[in-house]
């Protein structure tokens, strides 16, 4: 833990417990004394693994990998929030500096339906990849690098679909919705590639397969909140979910199936 | 949801337009012509069928959403923190509806009853709405359940109107904001009008 600031706090951490998928879970207190503020949230949470398996006590399970901010695997509902009090950031980029000493910190797994426990603070949220295998994908042959700029395609439909394509499906947008609805993910994903030349040939059965898919899968419906894009650490703007919902709209009225 | 929350909405510009009928403070002349209007033309008896039937869908689409919402998240969060991330009336257009419905039973009781029996009774050419108007509107438990009513009409609109366009996929840097704005301006004129009825009638502003 290389902090080179002397700062340090106290905090009391709430953490959500459960053994598996079927058994029930329960908060559990942990006293976290002289914290590095340069230390990130899953730095804590190391630290804290450290001291229960030193102390013969099973670790929290919790999702991470990159610890960059780019892989979408850290969740946590901290206090909340998905991914902590901080806008546009996730739970790895969340600093112990945004607490304050004597804090308590209640932290819970994403509550969904379709995202079940799978340890502590692990869920299970492949339903998202079974949605991308109902429809996320372009099956025509795009060629080589080089090809793919034969296609001329306008600077803000490229701004546009690379701002959706930024979604890393760590799914804050289903934990912050009070439906726990997962359009935000979903229309991101359609977007990315319905704004493209390539994404055309397929279109309508992408929109209707996948959002076919994210009802089955238990997700809940959208009410226009607006907390996913609040809580969104990639920023994801709802103009996406408009957007789908439009490709939907037309898709269901033309479709010549 | 959308669709009918704005067929809603386009029912409530001709209603309220009714109700300012009385700021003529004419003895309700004006306001009884359009009233006598409204309960006696064939075309508007055929629409408030339609209606009510817009009302049962939206109310039907509202509860089949929240069930649904309900079983995406069978256990809740210990803490939520939605005042971060979202407007308190935006997550609660449910408690807000449910307010709205029992405010329109007590309306339709007040009003609505006294209309249809007077079409039944083939009185409805004597059938004075201002008069009933000034009765219900003398006491003081009615003046507030009203305001109640149309408070929970305003935040239901507040983000009902703009929420309808995203739903349909209206949503667009050019024009967004301006729906945005405009749903402000008429969820909050419309209620002021609506509220103004029982509070100058009360006040024995209008007589």
């Amino acid at each position: 833990m290389g902090g080179n600031s002397e700062k340090t706090i106290n905090v009391t951490l709430k953490v959500w417990r459960q053994r598996n998928a079927n058994e029930k879970g329960k908060f559990e207190n942990y006293e976290m004394k002289g914290v590095s503020t340069d230390m990130s949230f899953l730095e804590m949470f190391d630290v804290l693994n450290d001291r229960l398996i030193t102390e013969g006590k099973d670790p929290i399970a919790f999702d991470h990998d990159c610890r960059e901010g780019i892989c979408g695997m850290c969740s946590m509902y901290i206090n909340g929030q998905p991914h902590g009090p901080k806008q546009g950031v996730t739970t790895c980029q969340l600093h112990m500096r945004s607490f304050s000493d004597g804090d308590s910190i209640i932290v819970e797994p994403w509550r969904s339906a379709a995202f079940p426990v799978i340890k502590d603070l692990a869920v299970n949220r492949s339903a998202f990849d079974r949605i991308i295998s109902a429809g996320g994908f372009i099956s025509v042959n795009t060629g080589n690098a080089k090809d793919a700029n034969n296609i001329l395609i306008p600077k803000d439909a490229a701004d546009k679909a690379f701002e959706a394509a930024a979604c890393i499906g760590c799914g804050a947008c289903v934990a912050a919705c009070k439906n726990g609805s997962a359009m935000l993910f979903v229309s991101a994903k359609v977007s990315q590639l319905a704004l493209l030349p390539q994404g055309q040939v397929e279109k309508q059965d992408r929109v209707l397969n996948m959002v076919k898919h994210m009802d089955e899968e238990g997700f809940g419906n959208c009410t226009n909140t607006g907390a996913c894009e609040a809580e969104c650490p990639k920023g994801i703007s709802l103009e996406n979910i408009a957007r789908m919902n439009r490709e939907y709209l037309g898709a269901s009225f033309t479709q010549n199936k | 949801m959308g669709l009918t929350g704005l067929f809603l909405v386009s029912f409530l510009v001709v209603h309220v337009g009714i109700n300012a009928c009385i700021f003529f403070n004419d003895n309700g002349e004006t306001f009884n012509a359009a009233a006598h209007f409204m309960a006696t033309n064939p075309i508007i008896r055929i629409m408030e069928i339609g209606l009510f039937l817009g009302l049962l869908l939206h109310v039907f689409q509202a509860l089949t959403l929240t069930l649904e919402n309900k079983k995406a998240r069978p256990i809740a969060y210990a803490i939520v923190k939605g005042s971060a991330n979202s407007s308190w009336y935006s997550r609660s257009m449910g408690i807000l509806g449910s307010l709205l419905l029992l405010f329109l039973v007590v309306h339709l009781g007040n009003f609505w009853i006294g209309t249809k029996m007077a079409q039944f009774n083939g009185t409805i050419n004597e059938h004075n709405t201002f008069d009933e108007l000034r009765e219900v509107f003398s006491k003081w438990y009615f003046v507030i359940i009203y305001l109640i009513g149309v408070f929970s009409l305003m935040y239901h609109l507040l983000h009902g109107f703009q929420s309808a366009f995203q739903t349909l996929g209206v949503n667009h840097k050019k024009y967004t904001p301006a729906i945005k704005k405009v749903g402000i301006w008429f969820s909050v004129i419309v209620c002021l009008l609506f509220a103004a009825m029982p509070i100058t009638m009360f006040l024995g502003i209008i007589k």
